[in-house]
């Protein structure tokens, strides 16, 4: 029979785990980054190591700092639309649900529809909308006197990016005020009774005490969101493919491209690299900040 | 059924130790308890027992036999925990066959034999009505026998049990201590019983030992551990309410404590002049009387502070003051049928024999070497 | 009469509570459901209607785009495929990641540090970067082009997410209970698959239903890993949805709602248990 320590039982179980997780993701990523450092164009039968020189290219490339420009642009935005709509949705929500348990659970089945529908559906469901001639968006600013000609939402650079944005703010809101909603939750009745005896009104009470208190969510929300802001492939490229001329090109559609249509691989992997980075750098930055939130409140 | 060896076993984490090298018999048969306030390292002791934890140095040996490295299902003990532990998912009877069901096939019963089993200990437990409900069915007490019957199964060589009624109420508490020792009895099983509640650990234990930030403070019978505490933490800590301590002096034949005036224990060996003791006096010892016969002070005069009726004695808090007015409280036992009010004034008195005498530095009984 | 002026006061107070409560499941529904009902009123307009507005609602609906779209086209193939695969996804990461998560709970392994900083640079890191070397890999493997290689793909790359959930989950669970089955005589093994797992049943079911949703809903590694209609997935079917000169619109909202209901219905089957596993540790912590 096999006599095994507790500790061996814990790498057994821990073992398949780490084997696939090590085959399929880490093996890519270290050769994503070594891909990084070297020229790769199987067309010309070029490959070589370059050490930094994608990094150096990159720096000189206009088309990644307008990429780098589009992706921030799209994230800021996005970002803090979410956070404030979600932050709205969810104390509508918390409101709610002090009377009535029903209409929470009505809101809950319909705020998590979004959530599920996979990102490409509803980026065709918005292209719909968008659509210049017989799109409901149109007809409906027409009709409501707003607008007079038809707007033609995805062939204009400037509007463009926005239509972007409002289909992401659209899908990952309720992710938001969701997880807003849990934070509200925890926080106890009691500190709004003392608030009040003290008193505090509504305002002061939000100010000094719900948002402090969901701090740590919404730093949570905002790491969530940014990462995957910052990395937007799917909603972006269904939607415009990263047009019109390059006024939506996300740094992951810049990567795609630069990987399937030139297929550059060297480049397009540093350009992918730099996302990381970025994206840690935000993240971090975020957790500092809750650091010294949390240092300041103590 | 076996002897436990325990060898100087030690558990460090890292820096920190968890339990001091520690060295312990426990005799074939016995029924043992490791009795001392929380962390004082008894949980880990019977982790280590069990199987559940490895010690950083030292052996355990069962009937002389080193099992230090055996897995717990290797052990062949069993272990009754605090929280009971039931499987929630499934029914009284699938808990107590559940030991029975988990061993190798080549060496498990069939599943006739082990549903007799069940049947027996069910019965013995008085479990049979129950066998097809979920824990959560059940109540405290039942949960209770369940986890006994669960551990009694396998008829282990070794009992361990980790507080197990201190998730019962009082009642329920004395009637189970009691199903403890008839089990005990009639199945001769070493036990060892892990608890901070030294009633608990007077009532039930063959011997015990009193553990203190994971040192062994004294091990003995109960009675010999509460007639001669070896030093003063299990003074302080064996006996409720716990042992009146005052700082003394000790003249050639009376011993200044605080307020009181003791008289020297007779047949105690003569000593230096002037020595500093701390003084043990039990409550049950101390007598409280009223303080208005003539002449008739005892050891020392006071005033009743607080008076608490237990059963059939009435223990008295008096307050007396020393020689420089400094004011001492201690708890004594009212004289049978006096019933003083408070603010009374009383005498209290001390019999002879029954003082216990410390070394205030080194903590340890005095005389005892 | 006092009695009823506060039994009016008291009626008041329950309609205009009420009345807040549907204003604001209005909003919130419309919010939400708005562009999924249109979608579907898109799905049943016949043709002639699609190129015209108003009427907002046709007068007539017809199932004509769903019937073009489910028998005339290669989605039910690309459902069958996103079935399998996601199913698939699913079994191995909760199989494989509920072992891993365990000995991260309870068995004293060394390095879960490093295993959960390795979880975290996997969910962290561009899945686009990885792309071209992990096509070389299932190039390697012979795995291209089947489903085999997007499966596995969305396995791993949720494997953090279900290891993270779990693990929380094993934790919340009494340690007395392992602990009790290895007395009784249970190997790891024995004691995961007869107490551990079977108490553990909702964690897992909230686990597997998170990790379906992501491989269902996945677009990227699919798009990258197959390059025919054999192996394509719903998402990857819906997002290159063939049209010869104009985008079919009728049939493309009724494919993306046939897509789109298999995950709908789970998210509103089991929205309490996805809740849940969504706020889990975000909130406590």
């Amino acid at each position: 029979m096999i006599r095994l320590s507790e500790r061996a039982w814990g790498y057994v179980f821990a073992g398949p785990a780490f084997v696939l997780v090590s085959l399929i993701a880490l093996a890519p990523i270290a050769a994503a980054l070594w891909l990084s450092l070297r020229q790769q164009l199987p067309i010309f039968g070029i490959d070589e190591f370059v050490g930094l020189g994608n990094y150096l290219q990159l720096w000189g490339d206009d088309r990644f700092w307008a990429a780098c420009r589009t992706t921030l642009y799209f994230t800021t935005l996005s970002v803090s639309a979410e956070l404030l709509l979600g932050f709205g949705f969810a104390l509508l929500l918390n409101h709610l649900s002090d009377g009535a348990g029903k209409g929470l659970r009505w809101a809950h089945v319909m705020i998590i529809l979004p959530w599920a529908i996979p990102t490409v559906v509803s980026a065709q469901i918005w292209a719909w909308l968008y659509q210049p001639d017989y799109g409901l968006l149109n007809y409906l600013l027409v009709v409501a006197g707003l607008t007079e000609g038809a707007i033609d939402w995805l062939a204009d650079p400037d509007w463009a990016i926005h239509a972007a944005v409002v289909m992401d703010v659209w899908k990952t809101t309720p992710f938001a005020a969701l997880l807003l909603l849990a934070g509200l939750k925890t926080v106890p009745q009691e500190l709004y009774a003392a608030a009040r005896v003290d008193g505090a009104g509504a305002w002061e009470q939000f100010r000094r005490i719900t948002l402090p208190m969901l701090m740590p969510v919404v730093v949570i929300v905002l790491v969530f969101r940014t990462m995957d802001a910052v990395r937007v492939f799917d909603a972006v490229f269904v939607l415009t493919g990263g047009g019109p001329g390059n006024s939506t090109e996300t740094l992951s559609i810049y990567a795609y491209k630069t990987l399937f249509q030139t297929l550059q691989f060297g480049y397009g992997s540093a350009l992918a690299t730099a996302m990381f980075v970025l994206a840690a750098l935000l993240s971090m930055l975020y957790l500092a900040l809750l650091r010294r939130h949390v240092q300041g409140s103590a | 059924m076996a002897e436990v060896r325990i060898e100087l076993i030690e558990k460090r984490i890292g820096q920190k130790t968890i339990l001091p090298p520690l060295t312990l018999t426990v005799h074939d048969g016995e029924f043992f308890v490791l009795v001392g306030p929380s962390g004082c390292g008894k949980s880990t002791l019977l982790s280590l027992l069990a199987g559940l934890d490895q010690p950083t140095a030292g052996r355990i040996l069962f009937d002389g036999v080193d099992v230090t490295d055996l897995e717990p299902r290797e052990r062949d003990v069993a272990l009754v925990f605090q929280s009971y532990a039931l499987y929630p998912h499934m029914t009284v009877r699938e808990n107590m066959a559940f030991p029975l069901t988990v061993v190798p096939r080549a060496k498990r019963l069939d599943r006739k034999r082990i549903e007799e089993e069940v049947e027996r200990v069910a019965g013995f437990l008085g479990l049979s009505a129950l066998l097809d409900r979920r824990p959560r069915e059940l109540s405290g007490g039942q949960r209770q026998r369940v986890a006994l019957g669960r551990a009694l199964i396998r008829k282990p060589r070794l009992f361990l049990l980790d507080e197990p009624l201190s998730n019962l109420d009082a009642q329920l508490r004395a009637s189970m201590r009691a199903e403890l020792l008839r089990l005990h009895k009639e199945l001769k099983v070493t036990t060892i019983y892990v608890t901070h509640d030294q009633t608990e650990a007077m009532t039930l234990g063959d011997r015990l030992v009193v553990l203190n930030q994971g040192r062994v403070q004294q091990i003995g019978r109960p009675h010999d551990i509460y007639a001669a505490p070896a030093n003063l933490f299990v003074a302080g800590f064996m006996g409720y309410p716990p042992m009146n301590l005052l700082s003394a002096r000790l003249g050639a034949d009376s011993i200044r404590a605080g307020p009181l005036d003791l008289t020297r224990p007779p047949g105690m060996p003569p000593v230096d002049q002037a020595q500093s003791v701390t003084v043990g006096l039990r409550p049950e010892d101390l007598v409280v009387r009223p303080a208005n016969g003539p002449g008739d002070e005892g050891n020392g005069l006071g005033v009743v502070r607080l008076t608490e009726p237990s059963g059939p004695t009435l223990w008295v808090t008096v307050e007396l003051n020393d020689l420089n007015n400094e004011a001492f409280t201690i708890i004594g036992t009212a004289q049978a049928g006096f019933v003083p009010k408070i603010g009374e004034r009383v005498a209290v008195s001390a019999p002879r024999t029954t003082l216990h005498l410390f070394d205030p530095t080194t903590e340890q009984r005095w005389g005892a070497g | 009469m006092g009695r009823h002026d506060d039994q009016g006061r008291f009626m008041m107070n329950r309609l205009r509570t009420r009345g807040l409560t549907v204003c604001v499941l209005v909003v919130v529904g419309l919010f939400c459901l708005g562009p999924v009902l249109w979608q579907a009123v898109t799905s049943v307009k016949p043709d002639q209607d699609l190129v015209r507005l108003p009427p907002l609602f046709p007068e007539r609906v017809t199932s004509v785009h769903y019937d073009r779209v489910l028998l005339k086209s290669s989605l039910p193939r690309s459902l069958a495929n996103s079935m399998i695969v996601a199913t698939s996804a699913t079994v191995t990461a909760i199989v494989v990641g509920a072992f891993c998560a365990f000995a991260l709970a309870r068995l004293p392994i060394t390095g879960k540090s490093v295993i959960l900083g390795v979880a975290l640079v996997t969910s962290m890191f561009p899945p686009i970067a990885v792309i071209s070397p992990l096509y070389l890999l299932m190039r390697e493997l012979g795995l291209r082009d089947t489903l085999v290689a997007v499966g596995l793909t969305h396995a791993v790359y949720s494997l953090p997410l279900a290891v993270w959930l779990l693990t929380s989950f094993f934790q919340q669970l009494p340690k007395e209970l392992y602990q009790a089955a290895r007395i009784d005589g249970c190997t790891p093994l024995q004691a995961l698959l007869t107490v551990i797992f079977p108490l553990a049943r909702p964690g897992l079911a909230v686990a597997a239903l998170l990790v379906f949703i992501f491989s269902w809903n996945e677009f990227m590694f699919a798009l990258t890993l197959t390059a025919s209609d054999a192996t394509r997935t719903a998402p990857v079917a819906v997002a290159l949805f063939p049209g010869l000169y104009e985008i079919p619109w009728g049939d493309l909202a009724a494919a993306s709602l046939v897509v789109t209901l298999p995950v709908a219905g789970l998210a509103l089957g089991f929205q309490r248990h996805i809740i849940a596993g969504l706020t889990a540790g975000s909130v406590k912590g």
